[in-house]
């Protein structure tokens, strides 16, 4: 991997206001829903970003994808800082980045038919003739198993499943270079996700596109990831190659997280790791170590001292006292 | 484990529930049939539409009336036919003897109206005595559920709460009244994975506490991996396999079984290529005359388009609808 990474994020942070009053506006407090975080993702690659609600897996997807200013830090693709883009580049990045959502009944509008929105991030970020557009709208429904009578239709007109195929087919029609899927899968039936987890990894496999995935079920993230990060209250606590993290889990939020998810037979008996409490509120995160209200192997250091991210082995990193 | 399992307590004899639409009947439930024993875990599987939702409102007369109408069928609680209660029967019924915790507890709960009232509600309906014995049994549902100091608890308005202490308290309003029988519709569907193991562990040691017979209702095998005894999958209305645990992750004797564990991905591996199942459900208004499966099997033949099988027995309580079991 010497050549430089598709993406990458360096100390991200995004803290947002917490107010009080209406004239006069007063700011008593920041939620930290992205504090200093650092990744990368190389061309061709899947990095899972998985962790519970409030975690700040969202708020990176939309930092990535423009929709939010970073607090501090910054967002490089192939080199260029996204927030400072403008003019031409800027509408470069929006070719060259794309989102699939998780709920396809709500990210498709439903007044407009499949080739208008498959075809409308031709129509706004590039000139291409009409022919031409239709001519790609043809050939990336293709690519997701639509047929091409089925671009005349609307939205209403197709099941979940379909519905989630088009929507990657208008994220796919740019030839992008990095799509965020935020929970792709979770809102699709059983037997219709794994045709929509096999679609993305063949297309990533012909196109070579990478993906940020955002994901709260561990065992989509082990069948579509490269690489997963595990996030707790706006820190990524463990990162490590999909294979590696599996097989052995290090940080005590990772272990729970792991031992919390249900089991792929009956007989599969997990140590049974049960997180007492809830999530703290990013408002007033807790001191030293996030996690260490709810970790079962705190020390009294953990609530002083903030853990610094470790590299265990290469490209396992992990932010936990009991590995430095 | 230290559970008992007992006589039957609920058994169900082919159920039909029928939706008279603008369309068309629809067929949600086209003949169900099955029995909880006490104390039992009994999980039923099965993807959006194939009426499993409809089969626990059927068995508490709660389906949405005009639209949906129990056409045919037995629902037996402890030997007596609740098809053939009064609306005033049921009332005294209802969580009281079969109770249900349902899947989104932001639109179960009441946001205008405290906990305690919501609890008090229930409560009122099967018990007489004065509001503060009344009162306490509120608060002694809320420990139960392991929801901290329930006394100041019962106070809260629902938007006070996470979400997971939304559910639990939903989970007391249930379990008020020593219901025998509870039917849980996805109750964890809308909580993180540390919440959702929190409350599993939680179902499972007030089963073990009361003895309560439990229904499952769920789209994920792994929910019915680690809680289930017995599973029943659903498609398109009807029962098409059912059996101890064990047996189906072992055993899956129906394709479409078959097919829906080989398509979920697991913690434990990683597959080289997921198996998916092509095509949908079929509309079920406009149902096939044979197996509802045809269409996607991979082993069908002429006479699953033209009849409906009957069911097979594969093993010890394990039955599955498919010809192809009629040889075996």
């Amino acid at each position: 991997m010497s050549e430089t990474p598709l993406l990458q994020v360096h100390h991200l942070k995004k803290h947002f206001p917490v107010t009080r009053g209406l004239l006069a506006m007063k700011t008593i407090g920041w939620v930290k829903a992205v504090d200093d975080i650092s990744f990368s993702v190389p061309q061709g690659e899947t990095l899972a970003l998985v962790g519970e609600s409030g975690c700040g897996k969202t708020t990176t997807a939309k930092l990535i994808l423009r929709l939010e200013e970073p607090t501090d830090g910054e967002i490089l693709i192939d080199g260029q800082p996204v927030h400072d883009l403008r003019g031409n580049a800027l509408k470069a990045y929006r070719t060259a980045v794309q989102a699939v959502f998780q709920d396809p009944w709500s990210s498709l509008n439903p007044r407009m038919r499949v080739r208008q929105i498959v075809a409308e991030p031709l129509v706004i970020n590039r000139k291409m003739s009409r022919a031409a557009v239709a001519a790609r709208v043809q050939e990336v429904l293709d690519s997701v198993g639509l047929r091409p009578q089925q671009a005349n239709l609307y939205p209403h007109e197709f099941s979940g499943g379909q519905r989630q195929r088009i929507a990657v087919a208008s994220a796919l029609i740019s030839q992008p270079k990095l799509i965020i899927l935020d929970e792709p899968v979770s809102a699709l039936d059983v037997s219709i996700r794994a045709q929509i987890m096999n679609l993305l990894v063949d297309l990533q496999q012909a196109y070579h596109v990478s993906y940020v995935l955002i994901a709260h079920h561990l065992a989509t993230t082990r069948y579509m990831a490269h690489e997963v990060a595990v996030m707790y209250l706006g820190k990524i606590v463990e990162r490590a190659r999909t294979e590696a993290l599996f097989t052995e889990p290090l940080h005590p939020y990772t272990r729970a997280l792991f031992s919390a998810a249900l089991p792929g037979h009956p007989d599969i008996t997990r140590e049974e790791i049960i997180l007492p409490g809830e999530v703290p509120s990013p408002i007033n995160p807790p001191s030293g170590c996030r996690f260490h209200t709810r970790c079962p192997v705190a020390q009294s250091q953990c609530a002083e001292i903030e853990p610094e991210e470790t590299d265990i082995a290469p490209g396992h990193m992990v932010a936990c006292h009991l590995y430095n | 484990m230290t559970r008992h399992i007992g006589d039957v307590i609920l058994q169900v004899d082919d159920l039909h529930t029928y939706c008279f639409t603008r369309w068309g009947v629809v067929k949600a439930v086209d003949g169900v049939s099955f029995a909880l024993r006490q104390g039992e875990t009994l999980g039923i599987v099965g993807e959006s539409g194939c009426g499993k939702s409809m089969t626990a409102l059927s068995l508490l007369r709660l389906v949405p009336r005009p639209v949906a109408r129990i056409v045919q069928g037995r629902v037996l609680l402890q030997g007596e036919n609740l098809l053939d209660k009064s609306e005033r029967e049921m009332r005294h019924i209802r969580g009281r003897r079969l109770s249900m915790i349902l899947q989104d507890p932001q639109t179960s709960l009441n946001p205008v109206f405290t906990i305690g009232n919501q609890l008090l509600e229930a409560i009122h309906i099967h018990h007489k005595g004065s509001p503060r014995t009344l009162l306490s049994r509120a608060i002694n549902a809320l420990s139960q559920v392991r929801v901290a100091a329930p006394e100041r608890r019962v106070e809260d308005y629902p938007h006070q709460m996470s979400g997971g202490m939304k559910q639990r308290v939903v989970g007391a309003i249930a379990l008020s009244c020593e219901p025998h029988v509870i039917i849980a519709d996805e109750p964890t569907t809308s909580l993180d994975v540390t919440i959702q193991a929190q409350y599993l562990r939680l179902l499972r040691e007030i089963q073990e506490e009361t003895g309560l017979s439990i229904i499952f209702i769920t789209h994920d095998f792994g929910i019915v991996a680690k809680m289930c005894d017995r599973v029943m999958v659903m498609y398109a209305g009807r029962v098409v396999e059912s059996g101890p645990v064990r047996d189906i992750f072992n055993h899956p004797a129906h394709p479409y079984t078959q097919a829906l564990l080989q398509s979920v991905p697991t913690m434990e591996e990683r597959p080289e290529r997921l198996y998916a199942i092509e095509g949908q459900p079929p509309a079920l208004w406009e149902l096939p005359p044979g197996c509802r499966f045809t269409a996607r099997c991979p082993y069908a033949e002429a006479r699953c388009e033209q009849t409906y099988p009957s069911s097979f027995a594969v093993g010890v309580d394990h039955t599955a609808d498919c010809w192809r079991l009629q040889e075996a």
